[in-house]
């Protein structure tokens, strides 16, 4: 009848991109007569802040101020196709294909702007809202009146087009080898816990993590993901289940006393270092966050359980009658 | 049923203002404030008292108001997030919450602001201890709470510097 003390180690390798059909996602992108843009997407903000990232990657791509980008989401009938907003696809997929749209765009920018400039458009550069002819910058025009011309004097629309796919990969018939994914992100975490071998109650003191993901878009959104990924690993752990006793469908939770998640009062001590290796093909170097943020917390906890009693308990979550019953057959042994 | 049941006339301060509202018996708080008067920052989760996404100040004390009839609320006082502050006229909880990013989807966040407001109104320098009990009625799914309850530890200190200044 003692409380006991663990640690356990686990690693994700986290991929980024599925080889359905090639995991497309397209963007449309276009400019108003005020010289703001407009992205249009299927893909949807839960919270992750899918919106925040692609305004900041469409500004960036455009050469024009953050507060010019408007991110129109989340509906399928309007905006152009989208595999989906899942397994952390959507800044790496969309981010892309962004990009793509935004180049297009700006192209037909510059060449409107080359003709109202009398300049040739690869003289050309879009910085904060303005464009100018490369190492003349008291020749400048602001987008605004760019658009003006186009809307209301050439006729154009400054829009752009894009899609991001990586053409499905065929299964090597002799070795079983494929590249399914696009970019894998990474991480090891390490979980100190206390197991109460009276109780079998499990405790998690600490997660430490180290994560590698690649380029960072927006760093205080990440360390977001980071942080409530850790807590949802913990809790996936050692609290949450649908169907405790599936396939029997009694006892199913019906309300917030019944399927617990962690409240404020049961946060471990959180740790993490972020490392950046940008990715070849995510734009300016993205890898897919959300999603392993809270994988790397369960095999870690379960192995610093395993550390503390000697027992692996490895169907969730590891509630202290499943420690209790381990721990029971492991002395009958 | 067809039969049309009575309707009660209710009203109370609500954001320090007079207001009514004709409702069914058994009309919950939270219903008439998101429904009948318009007022969308109390959010709808469980229904069931589970969760603290509807939590309000009533008379300054915290309720879920997914539990209290608004017929209990007949010549009281109710505040709700946009009575503490809006647009242009943050809270210093608003601010503090916006600076540490502490919300994503933003479910929890009028019942974690509204939570931690009672808390400050009676603390105004509470140990962080102290902060995580009084959220533990509030779920969070997506922060780890975490930056909530920076967010509240930077406002008490933003508070109390205003008080001094
Ligand atoms: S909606 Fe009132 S506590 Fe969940
Ligand atoms: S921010 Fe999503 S529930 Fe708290």
């Amino acid at each position: 009848m003692s409380v006991m003390r663990g640690r356990g180690i686990a690693s994700a390798n986290y991929p980024t991109g599925m080889n359905l059909g090639g995991d497309p996602t397209q963007a449309l992108v276009f400019c108003q007569p005020t010289g703001t843009f407009s992205v249009k997407l299927a893909s949807t903000d839960l919270g992750q802040g899918l919106k925040t990232v692609i305004g900041q990657i469409a500004a960036e791509a455009l050469g024009v101020p953050l507060e010019s980008v408007v991110v129109d989401t989340g509906d399928t009938d309007s905006a152009p196709h989208d595999m989906g907003t899942f397994a952390s696809r959507a800044t790496h997929r969309a981010g892309n294909a962004v990009i793509m749209a935004a180049t297009e765009a700006k192209k037909v920018l510059l060449e409107v702007a080359a003709e109202e400039m009398e300049a040739a458009p690869e003289d050309l550069e879009v910085r904060d809202g303005q464009v100018s002819v490369k190492g003349t910058p008291q020749r400048t025009m602001s987008v605004f009146d760019i658009a003006l011309a186009a809307h209301f004097k050439q006729g154009r629309t400054i829009s752009g087009r894009g899609i991001y796919l990586k053409p499905k990969s065929a299964i090597d018939p002799e070795t079983g080898a494929c590249d399914p994914d696009s970019t894998e992100a990474h991480v090891t975490t390490v979980a100190d816990v206390e197991v109460d071998t009276e109780t079998g109650e499990v405790t998690v003191l600490r997660l430490a993590s180290a994560y590698e993901v690649g380029r960072q878009v927006n760093p205080q959104m990440v360390q977001g993901q980071i942080t409530g990924g850790a807590v949802m690993g913990m809790a996936h752990t050692l609290m949450e289940s649908v169907f405790p006793y599936y396939p029997a469908l009694d006892h199913h939770p019906g309300n917030f006393g019944e399927y617990v998640i962690p409240t404020a009062v049961d946060l471990p001590e959180l740790h993490h270092v972020v490392l950046e290796y940008p990715s070849s093909n995510g734009p300016y170097g993205v890898k897919g966050v959300g999603e392993m943020t809270a994988n790397s917390p369960i095999p870690a906890i379960v192995n610093a359980i395993h550390d503390a009693v000697g027992v692996f308990v490895t169907e969730l979550p590891v509630t202290p009658e499943k420690v209790l019953r381990a721990l029971r057959a492991k002395e009958q042994l | 049923m067809a039969t049309q049941l009575a309707t009660h006339i209710v009203t109370f301060q609500l954001n320090g203002r007079p207001h009514a509202v004709t409702v069914a018996p058994l009309t919950t708080l939270r219903t008439a404030l998101r429904e009948d008067l318009h007022l969308h920052a109390t959010k709808a989760g469980c229904g069931q008292g589970g969760c603290g996404s509807c939590t309000v100040l009533l008379d300054n004390e915290l309720v879920l108001s997914c539990l209290v009839p608004v017929t209990l609320v007949d010549g009281r006082s109710v505040t709700t997030l946009e009575g503490i502050g809006g647009p242009g006229r943050l809270h210093p909880l608003q601010e503090a919450f916006h600076d540490h990013f502490a919300a994503q989807c933003g479910y929890c966040t009028a019942g974690m602001i509204m939570a931690a407001k009672w808390l400050l109104d009676r603390n105004p320098n509470p140990t962080r201890a102290e902060i995580q009990m009084a959220l533990a009625g509030n779920l969070c799914r997506c922060t780890g709470y975490v930056p909530i309850i920076e967010a509240i530890e930077d406002a008490a200190r933003r508070m109390s510097k205003g008080v001094k200044r």
